[in-house]
């Protein structure tokens, strides 16, 4: 498939109360979004752990999205709160050890927003389209290996030798 | 040291704590921890330039929890400590992991640690957070010993290479963090020598469903640094004891000390520094930078 056919695959993590209702808005709107993002519902933006996202780019996601209440609406008070600070520090780390911002993406979307919800999409979509395919990650081997030397028991061999020796005799 | 087996002789004798963890002497540049329970043990004690192990990391542990459990009593459990090794007490404290009327802190002035055994101890030597160290004298101590010296002089040369590293574009980095990664045995040294992993359960240790694969091959070891790096973000208090355990010589506190310089940009906190505040990704607060979420 070459560059101008082709379609990122993000994995975008919605919370339950806010942006899967949006998400439901959107679509009984019959507003028009691209289909790139799969959503996963989650019950709250503070239950993502991030070894959902590093799982998501390991399984070749070009790009996440994670969306939830608006502070102060979370369904459970304080989960997003919790999950704010969290994620200024995921989307940091992910930075320094070389996956881009834009990769992965946060919003605050709410039940009323459906149209929100059809903006944030296309432009999480176009934005990875932009930085095109992310292999890296998903290129990496699988498969656990050791480079054993030729003869790896070379600097043995005279101790062997030198049994077999006392063994003949 | 005389004053330091005397105190230690006295609080075992009184009968005021279950055991001190301590450093003994094995060799002219190595010191080794010991428990010690019985005062005629506490001659073995000292402290040097040699100490470099985080005896904090002893004090989450069962067996040692169940030391202090004597006739329905619970015994404090002293701790020689370097003020380094005091911020990881105080962040295990944060963390409710311990509680700090059954520890009694036997702190040093201190003026830094060679970087390995068996160096000389000077500048050359220094252990890298020795460099940047403000806390010669520790923050919290029952008892506090040790004569105030000045620390060798040396050049950071751990922020050099954060910037180095920033200052490569992203896939080169990824990279060079791959190739990092690839070097770990997953012999988990890095976690059992951590202070603040004092999960019962670690999470690389739950296979259903496998988060983290558990294989020494590069996806999973970059997941488990990765993830590694994450959970000790905003609370790892820069020891660098995984930095020295490492048998792969992979450059672990280089991360850590990035998301603990993060912690101090985004919210102005160093972890283990005060018992009155609470903890940073334990609390949250309204007011917080809003500016990542669309």
């Amino acid at each position: 498939m070459d560059k101008q056919n082709w379609e990122p695959k993000i994995a975008a993590f919605v919370c339950n109360w806010c942006t899967y209702t949006g998400a439901d808005l959107a679509g009984t709107s019959r507003l028009k979004y691209p289909a790139n993002c799969k959503l996963i519902r989650v019950m709250c933006s503070g239950s993502i752990d991030p070894v959902f996202i590093l799982k998501a780019f390991e399984r070749g996601a070009d790009g996440v999205l994670v969306s939830g209440c608006h502070p102060n609406d979370c369904h459970y008070n304080a989960g997003n709160f919790h999950a704010r600070r969290r994620w200024d520090f995921f989307h940091e780390l992910m930075d320094f050890i070389g996956i881009e911002k834009g990769r992965l993406q946060f919003s605050w979307i709410s039940a009323s927003e459906g149209k929100k919800f059809a903006d944030v999409i296309t432009k999480v979509t176009e934005d990875i389209k932009a930085m095109g395919p992310f292999t890296a990650y998903k290129k990496m081997n699988s498969e656990f290996t050791i480079d054993f030397p030729e003869e790896p028991f070379e600097i043995l061999k005279p101790v062997f030798q030198e049994n077999s020796d006392k063994e003949t005799v | 040291m005389n004053e330091l087996i005397k105190h230690a002789r006295e609080l075992l004798e009184s009968g005021e704590v279950a055991a001190v963890i301590g450093y003994r002497q094995v060799s002219a540049k190595r010191t080794k921890p010991v428990i010690i329970t019985d005062p005629e043990e506490t001659s073995a004690l000292v402290f040097n330039e040699y100490c470099l192990n985080n005896l904090a990391v002893y004090l989450t542990k069962a067996r040692i929890k169940l030391l202090c459990k004597k006739n329905d009593k619970v015994l404090k459990l002293a701790i020689t400590a370097k003020p380094c090794d005091v911020h990881s007490i105080v962040a295990l404290i944060q963390e409710n992991q311990i509680d700090r009327d059954t520890i009694h802190i036997i702190s040093f002035n201190c003026h830094g640690v060679a970087k390995d055994f068996g160096f000389d101890f000077n500048g050359d030597n220094l252990a890298s957070k020795c460099i940047t160290c403000e806390t010669h004298k520790p923050l919290y101590y029952d008892k506090l010993f040790g004569e105030v010296m000045e620390t060798p002089q040396a050049s950071d040369t751990a922020i050099a290479r954060i910037k180095e590293i920033e200052s490569m574009p992203h896939n080169e980095r990824f990279e060079f963090f791959k190739g990092e990664f690839d070097k770990c045995i997953k012999c988990y040294a890095c976690r059992a020598v951590c202070p603040l992993c004092y999960c019962q359960r670690c999470i690389t240790d739950k296979t259903i469903p496998c988060w983290i694969e558990t294989s020494s091959h590069q996806r999973g070891n970059f997941a488990w640094n990765v993830i590694r790096a994450f959970h000790l973000s905003g609370r790892c208090t820069g020891c660098g004891e995984c930095d020295r355990a490492c048998p792969a010589d992979i450059p672990l506190s280089l991360i850590n000390r990035k998301m603990s310089m993060e912690a101090k940009n985004l919210f102005s906190f160093v972890s283990g520094r005060s018992l009155e505040t609470p903890t940073l990704v334990g609390s949250y607060n309204e007011k917080d930078n809003d500016e990542l979420f669309m």
